[in-house]
């Protein structure tokens, strides 16, 4: 099944994230990811929700979204047009004899070590969902204690945007 | 003006128009009953929360107006549950306000604490449990709004105890603004061009006309357009009423316990013309099938009900009185004689036929023939007369027999299929056309749902007409166990069912039975004779089928 991702301006007030989940659940939507935060304007937050299903489940749930009152809009994002990043970090056993190899890993990654004790080591890394699988893979071997993943958020490239009220460009 | 969150409440309810509402009180409400004390509005107490919701639907569907209903929090909250939920199907207006354990106890399992927005989301349009007093003005506005608006649905506005003793200062908003609410009412002309074209085109069209179309108040246009294009009528459950039920292109109701001449005509069609309909698995369950045959177009409000169960090939979305009253505009007669010839001729052939199998079509000998009570009934009402039914065999008896003059003439639980639904709906109906005769068709089952309710219509002092179709089983039930359970009737017997006529004098209403054909007109002389309250109980074969 492919994976679409939609961006959901939403009334940034309490239930509101309740309601969106609900509504996937009970009409049997799978959500792959659902990342939400506020945006520019204090009153909407912006959600980015990753949908694993074919074109009809997409419609479904963009029309399904937009029966919600508390969303104010729907786009789905064009995979080559927007860029999409992640955040994950993983914490990692690192002994003096592997902690350098596990250096020089994250350093290719362009990730960062952001915590160190005598036996771990904790990697921030940002980016495309297939980035922080690779990241990840590569830090199996030196056994991974424990990850912590955001779900996906993403945005149009250039001049297009979304905002509640008018439309982009 | 100061006052509190309860007189706020009160007084956006006044501006809003609401004469009567239907509720039951209980701690979490009170203030909201105090200051009901000092306000004009009328308050029918029912017998239960769910009736007040029902109640308020049936008010809903004969005035158009939003139906109003008021419970506590908790249990009184969780009884209105069914009705919201059964307006929210069949897309009734309705504003449910609940009370709420104060503000700061919520989420500590308090007496009678239910999370009721929580509960109602999955179906109503939209829901609000109140932080500040100052906020109720605005909210009372918006749920009015959101539920008479687009697509009509119940809205909850759950309104903590301690807020509605708050103080706050009272501005009613004139305007109502909500981002994510704009519903769309004017059809694209591109798409009403290519339903025209369509149209032209078409060899064999049907329209299936819904409840939408009466929601819109686009009966009238509908069957002009119709009428002038020459396209035969199929109607869904909910939209009986949305062509004179005697009108030579209506077809009679499909589906599942439909006509025969109504499936007929959309399994032989080349263009089906969905106005209003949400394509439901009872009216058309084998959807895709037509469309394999035919061209769909949908012509719906809600955008989310076009392309759900059938893939459409013109969609329209907005108001179907004013995408009709466009399509009236470019439409001429189309190339159909020979189709309409072949409808009305099945339509007449299946009747002749049922003719002369004899007016008594059940396999037993026992009692009344059900058919032919609401139809001799059907005869007997005037234009402004409306029939509620309750749910199950009753209601498709009803649905195929009676003759429905007027768009709003019969009210029924559609989506929901809501037992004990009627009884109640009839109260609403009732009270929101004092001037009409109000007829309940009910089951010993369903009826017994919301038996209660008797002592609202005594309270009250309406006049409602309860006809009760007795075959001591839950028949459409049974029916079901009959033809795919292998005859393992289990718990669909109702042999010690109360007596009906005693229930109904013990409340003061007259009432009688009656157990052959040859009684039904004389007893509907009697039960029709003034304006009163009358239960006539007919003695129904348990073998009697739906169809």
């Amino acid at each position: 099944m492919a994976k679409y991702t939609l961006s959901v301006l939403v009334e940034n007030r309490s239930g509101v994230l309740s309601r969106v989940a609900g509504l996937f659940s009970r009409r049997g939507f799978n959500i792959d990811s659902l990342a939400v935060g506020v945006t520019e304007n204090p009153e909407v937050s912006r959600m980015t929700i990753v949908v694993n299903g074919d074109e009809y489940t997409v419609e479904q749930v963009s029309k399904q979204l937009n029966k919600l009152i508390d969303v104010i809009k729907i786009k789905a994002l064009d995979k080559k047009d927007s860029v999409s990043r992640e955040l994950a970090l993983i914490k990692v056993n690192a002994t003096a004899s592997t902690r350098s190899e596990i250096i020089q890993i994250v350093e290719i990654f362009r990730a960062n070590i952001v915590d160190v004790s005598k036996n771990t080591l904790t990697v921030e890394i940002s980016g495309a969902t297939d980035k922080v699988e690779a990241l990840e893979d590569m830090l199996k071997q030196f056994g991974i204690k424990e990850i912590v993943r955001t779900g996906t958020i993403a945005i149009e490239r250039g001049n297009k945007y979304i905002k509640a009220g008018n439309t982009e460009e | 003006m100061k006052m509190t969150g309860a007189q706020a409440m009160i007084k956006a309810l006044e501006l809003e128009g609401i004469d009567i509402i239907f509720g039951y009180p209980g701690a979490a409400i009170c203030p909201f009953y105090d200051a009901l004390l000092d306000s004009e509005i009328n308050h029918v107490l029912t017998r239960n929360e769910q009736g007040a919701a029902h109640s308020a639907s049936g008010y809903a569907r004969v005035t158009g107006k939003p139906g109003v209903c008021v419970a506590t929090s908790g249990p009184g909250a969780t009884n209105l549950i069914t009705g919201i939920a059964t307006a929210y199907s069949d897309s009734i207006p309705m504003v449910a306000i609940t009370g709420q354990v104060a503000l700061e106890l919520i989420g500590r399992d308090v007496f009678q604490e239910v999370d009721t927005t929580g509960a109602t989301a999955p179906f109503c349009k939209h829901n609000y449990l109140v932080k500040n007093a100052q906020e109720l003005p605005r909210i009372i506005k918006e749920a009015f709004h959101i539920a008479s608006t687009g697509r009509p649905g119940p809205v909850v506005i759950d309104v903590p105890v301690d807020i509605q003793a708050q103080e706050l200062e009272f501005i009613y908003p004139e305007t109502v603004d909500i981002k994510g609410y704009k519903p769309n009412y004017k059809g694209h002309p591109q798409q009403i061009k290519r339903i025209a074209e369509a149209i032209a085109g078409a060899k064999r069209p049907v329209i299936c006309a819904g409840g939408g179309v009466i929601t819109a108040k686009a009966a009238g246009i509908m069957t002009e357009f119709a009428q002038k294009c020459g396209i035969p009528v199929v109607t869904t459950l909910m939209g009986i009423g949305a062509i004179q039920g005697d009108h030579p292109l209506n077809l009679g109701m499909l589906g599942s316990h439909g006509v025969f001449a109504a499936n007929y005509a959309v399994n032989k069609t080349d263009l089906l013309i969905l106005i209003g309909a949400r394509v439901g698995d009872r009216a058309l369950g084998t959807a895709e099938k037509i469309a394999e045959k035919a061209k769909i177009i949908h012509i719906d409000i809600d955008p989310a009900e076009i392309g759900k169960n059938v893939s459409t090939a013109i969609p329209v979305v907005g108001d179907a009185r004013l995408i009709l009253e466009e399509l009236n505009s470019v439409i001429s007669r189309c190339e159909t004689m020979e189709w309409v010839g072949e409808a009305e001729r099945v339509k007449a052939e299946r009747t002749a036929g049922k003719e002369r199998a004899g007016v008594k079509e059940t396999s037993g000998t026992l009692g009344v023939n059900p058919r032919l009570v609401i139809s001799l009934l059907s005869g007997r009402l005037d234009d402004k007369a409306i029939l509620a039914t309750e749910v199950g065999q009753n209601q498709i008896w009803a649905a195929n027999s009676f003759i429905a003059k007027r768009p709003g003439a019969f009210i029924t639980s559609g989506g929901l299929g809501t037992m004990g639904y009627g009884l109640p709906a009839a109260i609403g109906a009732k009270l929101g056309s004092p001037g009409s005769t109000v007829v309940v068709v009910g089951g010993d089952g369903s009826f017994q749902m919301s038996m209660p309710e008797l002592g609202t219509i005594k309270q009250s002092k309406i006049g409602v007409k309860i006809l009760i179709l007795n075959n001591t089983r839950l028949g459409m039930v049974r029916e079901i166990q009959k033809s795919r359970y292998n005859k393992r009737y289990s718990q669909v017997f109702m042999n010690d069912n109360p007596d009906f006529i005693k229930l109904a004098e013990a409340y003061g209403f007259k009432a009688e039975r009656i157990n052959a054909d040859s009684q039904i007109e004389e007893a509907l002389d009697r039960f029709l004779g003034d304006d009163s309250t009358y239960l006539l109980e007919c003695v129904i074969d348990p073998e009697e089928p739906t169809i």
